[in-house]
């Protein structure tokens, strides 16, 4: 029944409306090489404006690891033109949020605004692409805000530090190995001009793209842009060389002790990532493994494992098909009180043996579809959403126009190749396993607090 | 299939010439089940949004039994009845994803509220409100899920016990409200005492029609959400109306220094200081933006992150609720250097409660509020939000439309009158954790 009715949804859709206004979002490249992509959506007057650069994580070196968001912190600190603080107080002034972030694979800096803020922000951020300021007193002040923030969300955190941990035995060569936020060593001893060459190397307009969403024209966004970053210079790019992990050769296992009650595991296997939309299947099979999981509430690992065995107090999976890096798998949970890790790790593993004896049902498969339906109406009740999803595709090389066709993919999927992914990837040569080990509180002494002798 | 799902973009790009969403037209009425209903037709998109808030949070659990509020909401869809059918939680998690909605349920200090997230088409719909439309008025309650559910919520608590921001959110409530609930955590000992029979009293007692509030945004017509109204509420328990929640009293001035092994101290300063329907609510809503309100351009964020670098995080807000909500500074620094830390923050308030905000820092504030209006309203799970708070704390239907009148009419005068009577020195606790 649920098939046909959002079938015939779909077909109403069909009929009654023409393809006038296919071409949404619209995108063009300005002469220096920035890329822009714009989403009209009229229903409120307000705009997302994001830039987004492609340089993260992925592209910094060992001994200055954490310089990509380091940098990002910087680029509050002001221009030739503006004082420290003045952008944000300019954003501020006309009603707007702003904030920014880096990840493994890209650094993005965003303002949600009332449409008619927009060519403020345009001038702005193009000023700060171009023109930032970076001096000693500055850095020195802001890289103890980001030594804070590290120790905020990594070193007293037990399940993030077990994954910055993990990732770094995971992964040898590869720079995913390295954290983020960086190590604390690396902060401490960066200097403005490790962040300032960062920013001559990465931040230009052929290494960046426009994404806009909200109540706006096209034609107009742009000519404004050609006004306002049309202005940057274009820069020589460094050479990105291939990044290939070795192949593992066998399991790894490491743990982390840190101040919880539950312990905690993760199991993390190397997996195909998608490079070709059309070609590939394998990526499409385990976006559907892991939908089938741990995709919904009534889905596989909760359902089987919190509910029914009670064995886990919390148990998921994940996987990321589009990136710049390399794919991995990952299972974790937390052992429900009186279960051991060494239960959860059977369970889980007990999981995917399932599905590579008897597959996955029709009616599963058919609720992830669902689900993929239902969510590509609900995204576009967020612009900040739309303009996420459109940014992450250009950073991660899958593009735009692929966003659906990747759902599509998916929604094509077979049982057969669930099966066929599950059975070929989840061996115990590429597994990487991490355990969290509970200590009391008592018993924890503070580490001594890095950074204290420098500052 | 591909060219189909490009349709349905092309469908969603056309519907969206109308900015509907630039005025919100509010309808208000009360359901013949006593329920009050709060609807805002938006036709871009074919989805609805439906939240029922009943006056059910946790205040209203007894104390002994802390934690009953949650469990209640949690535990709605372990079991249900449709026509003759009870349906276990497999039946209902399935037939919910089944129909592609999203059904989520939370309990905060003064609400427990469910909320379902639906396609507009009509099986879809149908289906979906009538699960609502179960969980809602014939929750089972299984004792078998109970005790798992119970289970799990002992080892969050305790789990939650390990964590420097968590054991701080705790003994700070605990400490600024001696005696009442807003003041109760659930503890391992109050969730190990309920029992099914305690679930189904709160259900009874609590989910009445009378005590609801309904709001409603997305593709339907006025006649189709008050039969959605209608068809939610009509079989609720007939709960009495609320009662009163007993008085708050102010603590007196405390530090509580609690031991963590964290690398950074978690500091919360503050007191309870507003209620909802306050007459001083926008002053200090402006007046704060100023002291830790505004994201990167607070004096708090100034002086605690910007000169010194002692913080990635520092802010300072009032949680209006029923009664009076806490107000509440935050930071997390260097446990060396926390009391350095707190110095500055105690001189950066009395600075403000002294002499308030600067003519131009009122001004940036009035220009952040007034003029981001719009993004406030700028997407349907916004405006939902909106409509359970008016509808809720009962505040006018003109309540959006005023706001920047009302943001633009606050005076220095009225932000510094209303701190000194609602943020006294001689009533803040500070609570650290991880402290040396």
């Amino acid at each position: 029944m649920l098939r046909t009715s959002l079938l015939g949804l779909l077909c109403l859709i069909t009929a009654s409306f023409s393809g006038a206004l296919y071409a949404n979002p619209y995108e063009k490249t300005l002469a220096n090489g920035l890329r822009i992509i714009v989403k009209e959506d009229h229903r409120a007057p307000t705009v997302v404006h994001m830039v987004w650069y492609r340089a993260g994580a992925i592209d910094e070196v060992d001994g200055t690891s954490g310089v990509a968001h380091v940098l990002e912190h910087m680029m509050f600190k002001g221009t030739d033109k503006l004082g420290p603080g003045e952008f944000s107080r300019r954003v501020a002034a006309v009603g707007g949020r702003e904030n920014a972030f880096t990840g493994r694979d890209y650094t993005a800096y965003y303002q949600q605004v009332p449409k008619r803020a927009l060519p403020e922000m345009m001038a702005l951020e193009s000023d700060r692409m171009a023109n930032l300021k970076l001096d000693a007193g500055e850095f020195a002040q802001e890289i103890k805000v980001v030594m804070e923030e590290r120790r905020l969300r990594t070193d007293d955190n037990p399940q993030a530090l077990l994954h910055e941990r993990m990732n770094a035995v995971a992964f040898q060569a590869h720079p995913y190995r390295r954290p983020i936020v960086g190590w604390m060593n690396d902060l401490e001893n960066m200097t403005y001009l490790d962040a300032r060459d960062w920013y001559r190397r990465w931040y230009a307009p052929n290494n960046a793209t426009l994404v806009v969403v909200g109540d706006v024209d096209h034609v107009a966004l742009f000519r404004l842009a050609e006004s306002t970053y049309g202005k940057s210079r274009r820069h020589v790019l460094p050479e990105r060389r291939p990044l290939v992990e070795p192949q593992q050769l066998g399991t790894k296992r490491l743990i982390v002790k840190g101040p919880a009650k539950l312990p905690y595991l993760a199991m993390a296997w190397k997996v195909p990532k998608l490079k070709d939309v059309e070609r590939d299947r394998e990526a499409y099979a385990l976006e559907m493994l892991a939908a089938v999981l741990d995709g919904h509430e009534a889905s596989r690992l909760t359902k089987h494992l919190v509910r029914g065995q009670k064995i886990a107090q919390s148990a998921g999976a994940g996987y990321d098909s589009t990136l710049r890096g390399e794919a991995q798998f990952v299972l974790e949970g937390q052992p429900a009180e009186g279960r051991t890790v060494a239960e959860l790790e059977a369970a889980l593993r007990a999981e995917i043996r399932r599905i590579q004896d008897d597959g996955v049902g029709a009616e599963e498969l058919q609720r992830i579809k669902t689900q993929i339906i239902a969510s590509q109406i609900y995204k576009r009740d967020s612009m900040m959403g739309q303009a996420m999803e459109i940014g992450r595709a250009e950073m991660t090389g899958v593009g735009w126009r692929n966003i659906d066709t990747i759902l599509d993919k998916i929604r094509s999927v077979s049982a057969d190749e669930v099966q066929a992914v599950a059975k070929k990837y989840f061996g115990d040569d590429t597994l990487t396993i991490a355990v969290l080990d509970p200590q009391p509180l008592a018993a924890a002494r503070p580490r001594p607090a890095s950074g204290a002798l420098r500052h | 299939m591909k060219n189909v799902l490009c349709a349905l973009f092309v469908l969603l790009s056309c519907l969206t010439s109308i900015p509907s969403l630039a005025g919100v037209n509010i309808e208000h009425w009360i359901a013949a089940s006593g329920a009050r209903v709060y609807f805002v037709s938006s036709r871009d998109l074919p989805m609805l949004d439906v939240q029922i808030d009943f006056a059910a949070g946790s205040a209203y659990s007894p104390a002994a039994k802390a934690g009953l509020a949650g469990l209640t909401v949690g535990l709605l869809d372990a079991g249900a009845r449709i026509g003759d059918a009870l349906l276990d939680e497999e039946q209902i998690a399935a037939k919910i994803v089944d129909t592609g909605a999203r059904l989520s349920g939370s309990a905060d200090h003064d609400r427990a509220s469910l909320h379902l997230r639906t396609l507009t088409s009509k099986p879809e719909r149908d289906a979906a409100l009538e699960l609502m439309r179960a969980i809602l008025t014939t929750p089972s309650f299984p004792d078998e899920v109970l005790a798992r559910e119970k289970a799990r919520t002992i080892s969050a608590i305790q789990e939650a016990a390990t964590r420097p921001d968590r054991i701080a959110a705790r003994r700070f409530a605990e400490a600024i409200y001696p005696g009442h609930p807003y003041g109760v955590s659930a503890s391992e000992e109050s969730v190990a005492r309920i029992t099914r029979d305690d679930l189904l009293a709160f259900w009874r007692g609590h989910f009445g029609a009378g005590r609801a509030v309904v709001a409603i945004i997305g593709d339907v017509s006025r006649a189709e959400a008050e039969a959605i109204a209608n068809q939610i509420t009509d079989a609720l328990p007939p709960a009495p109306v609320e009662g009163p929640l007993p008085d708050v009293t102010l603590p007196q001035r405390e530090t509580i220094r609690l031991p963590h092994p964290a690398t950074q101290s978690h500091i919360q300063i503050g007191m309870p200081a507003l209620k909802r329907t306050d007459a001083d609510y926008f002053p200090l809503l402006v007046g704060n933006y100023t002291l830790g309100g505004g994201d990167l351009v607070s004096r708090l964020v100034q002086e605690v992150r910007e000169k010194r670098g002692y913080a990635y995080s520092v802010y300072s807000y009032f949680e209006p609720r029923k009664l009076a909500g806490p107000f509440q500074i935050g930071l997390q620094t260097k446990r060396e250097q926390a009391g350095e830390a707190i110095k500055l923050v105690e001189a950066v308030l009395a600075d403000f409660l002294k002499k308030g905000p600067s003519a131009s820092e009122l001004k940036a504030a009035k220009q952040n509020f007034v003029d981001g209006q719009a993004l406030r309203l700028d997407s349907n799970a916004k405006i939902l939000g909106y409509l359970s708070l008016i509808g809720f704390y009962r505040l006018p239907l003109t309540y959006i439309e005023d706001f920047p009148r009302r943001i633009e009419a606050v005076t220095a005068f009225q932000i510094r009158e209303a701190f000194a009577r609602h943020v006294r020195p001689e009533h803040l606790v500070t609570v650290i954790v991880g402290a040396d």
